[in-house]
């Protein structure tokens, strides 16, 4: 085994799990407190990669691009739940997911109008765009260790957010038990309006970093969603802690099984038969652990405390 | 068939909405060119075979109260089934689709007994993410065709020489006869003890576990059975289209039918058909629109599905019952 390869496929997957996590830490929290199912969650990471492509074409900074993008996607979401969601807390979730379901086909469509078919690009600055030596003569990307830096600053700032701070406790409380917060003062209509914002700036935030090694295109949120869903599902919904140790499981283990499954498949199976499985294994390998995980934890690994 | 025959029953609004439907459905073939549109004939094939899954999904999510986000699997499978036979020579009926519905059948008991360890909002997304595991394969199934599908050359073969589905008119009324026979299936099951057990469960499982009823056995059976029947709008569809690729079995298509029988009216016997054809009707009317319209139809579908949700509970068939209400429904 090629130990360089190897540790650079596991940088990559971890990449994959701090995108990930941007998106499961604002699902969680939208369905831990608001009990919202909300599968626009990947419309906004759409939109965030789309507004920052425009920024970053606007100011030619990409800097500036994140830093104006950002406050974007909080007033985005505070508009989106305001208009749109605030009457589907009280439905059922079938309700919930068929709403926003039609929120997805609107937003996609909107995207086209707006922006036209074709992708849009965000191009990184020159000292982002090369490579760093790492020990063990890795030469790694430096804007993916970013991304990795970013996700982990966006995670410690989320717990102290969550555990430190007054808006935690209230976050905390109204996830608990939204009815006794209520009792006891705490606007829950405006906090439900902040923790969407913060939902919103999350996943647009993880949109508009992922871009520059791919890029915005329509459609770009729905793959994300259904893996989000899965890191969410098997962290337990509502908990940030187990959908950050969720994330990062997926993300590597999906971008593991697909670079080495197919060669762990040759100990088993002859060549062209372990070629041909590899890839379709591997498209498969978190739903299958997804289910597994399930069968055994039907509430995920972290369910949170006091959950209903 | 007592009911179907019961003239009270088509006397009541819904049963007037149904018989439309039907009507239209099974006159198409002659009503279309007729007013030369000849195209709405494939329309109403097509609808048709969506009418077929819509009542299969409605058979555990409004009977049932399981949600499932990921009911597009088994259309996937029943048509891959057709799809990867015919690839390999076996065009026979009489193989094809005893295996197509054999599968559809053994993915639903695996799928359904992992799903149904939960509940709620966790069986939406592992239904969701179930399916969307098969859609992976799909796409990675190279030999077939991956993401650009795979063209199947031959419809299925019955053997007999007077029931080719070769002629599309025989193919159009075999799709009719099925869907016929999917709602009376529907109706018995619903209206039979089993039937009673999976409505028990659907409004208080734990009472009906209370009373000894081993309801996630009940409820695994409906989901096996709901399987086969849309594998089995798999297998029709892949005979009309003479193409299956993962499309058809993408998380987009399960929302569609959660929308047809919402749209229709939810728990209704026949709320999911009448979903199905307006559905339809109204994508292909928008998308025919000319010019901005007919170019981002999506524009104007998504944000109807939503007011739908917010404002129009119960559906079509409940809005009929509310407008001419005398005495409710016919359920």
């Amino acid at each position: 085994m090629n130990y360089v390869l190897f540790a650079e496929q596991f940088l990559n997957g971890f990449q994959l799990g701090m995108i990930l996590f941007l998106l499961a830490a604002g699902l969680t929290l939208v369905f831990g407190i608001m009990d919202l199912v909300n599968l626009a969650h990947g419309s906004l990471y759409m939109l965030g990669a789309y507004f920052a492509a425009t920024f970053s074409h606007l100011t030619g900074s990409f800097v500036w691009a994140i830093l104006l993008a950002v406050p974007a996607m909080v007033a985005a979401g505070i508009i989106i739940e305001m208009i749109a969601l605030r009457t589907l807390y009280a439905r059922d979730h079938l309700d919930q997911v068929l709403a926003t379901f039609g929120l997805i086909l609107f937003f996609n469509e909107l995207t086209r109008i707006v922006w036209g078919p074709e992708g849009q690009v965000i191009p990184l600055p020159a000292y982002l765009d090369g490579s760093v030596a790492l020990p063990l003569g890795i030469d790694y990307p430096v804007y993916r260790l970013v991304i990795i830096g970013c996700g982990l600053a966006v995670a410690l700032g989320l717990w102290v957010l969550v555990s430190k701070t007054r808006i935690g406790m209230l976050i905390r409380a109204g996830s608990s038990n939204r009815e006794m917060a209520g009792a006891l003062g705490v606007n829950i209509a405006t906090l439900f309006t902040v923790v969407f914002g913060i939902g919103a700036a999350l996943a647009g935030f993880g949109g508009m970093i992922i871009t520059p090694i791919t890029q915005a295109e329509v459609g770009m949120g729905e793959i994300i969603l259904i893996q989000a869903f899965v890191v969410v599902v098997i962290g337990g919904i509502g908990s940030i802690k187990g959908a950050f140790i969720a994330a990062i499981l997926i993300g590597v283990i999906d971008t593991m099984g697909r670079s080495f499954l197919d060669l762990l498949l040759l100990f088993i199976l002859p060549a062209n038969a372990a070629e041909a499985a590899g890839p379709a294994l591997s498209s498969m390998l978190i739903f299958i652990l997804m289910a597994g995980i399930l069968f055994f934890r039907p509430q995920g690994l972290f369910p949170p405390k006091g959950a209903r | 068939m007592k009911v179907l025959l019961d003239i009270q029953a088509l006397k009541t609004p819904r049963g007037i909405v149904a018989t439309i439907v039907v009507l239209l459905c099974g006159l198409m073939p002659i009503i279309a060119p007729a007013i030369g549109e000849s195209f709405y004939v494939d329309v109403f094939a097509r609808t048709m075979i969506w009418a077929i899954a819509a009542v299969s999904l409605n058979l555990i999510m409004g009977y049932g109260g399981m949600i499932s986000f990921g009911h597009a699997a088994f259309f996937g499978i029943g048509a891959y089934t057709i799809g990867i036979l015919a690839f390999h020579g076996v065009t026979s009926a009489w193989v094809q689709w005893p295996v197509a519905l054999i599968l559809s059948a053994l993915v639903g008991l695996v799928f359904g007994a992992i799903s149904l360890r939960t509940k709620g909002v966790y069986f939406i997304m592992i239904t969701l993410a179930l399916a969307q595991m098969l859609y992976f394969l799909s796409v990675s199934a190279q030999r077939y065709g991956s993401d650009d599908g795979l063209t199947i050359n031959d419809r299925s073969d019955f053997g007999i020489g007077f029931f080719n589905l070769d002629d599309d008119l025989t193919l159009y009324y075999l799709i009719f006869a099925v869907l016929l026979l999917c709602v009376y299936v529907s109706w018995r099951i619903v209206n039979s003890p089993f039937g009673m057990v999976v409505r028990g469960a659907k409004s208080n499982d734990n009472r009906m576990q209370a009373l000894g009823y081993p309801t996630t056995r009940y409820k695994l059976t409906a989901f096996v059975i709901a399987g086969v029947m849309c594998g089995m709008a798999g297998v029709l569809d892949a005979n009309l289209e003479e193409f299956v690729s993962p499309d058809a079995l993408n998380w987009p298509r399960s929302g569609e039918m959660i929308f047809m029988v919402v749209l229709g009216g939810m728990g209704s016997l026949f709320g999911p058909v009448t979903g199905a054809v307006v559905f339809w009707l109204l994508q292909d009317f928008l998308a025919n629109w000319r010019g901005f319209i007919g170019d981002h139809w999506a524009i104007i579908f998504g944000p109807f599905l939503i007011l739908v949700v917010l404002f129009a509970r119960g559906g079509i068939h409940g809005l009929v019952d509310r407008l001419f209400s005398r005495k409710g429904g016919a359920q």
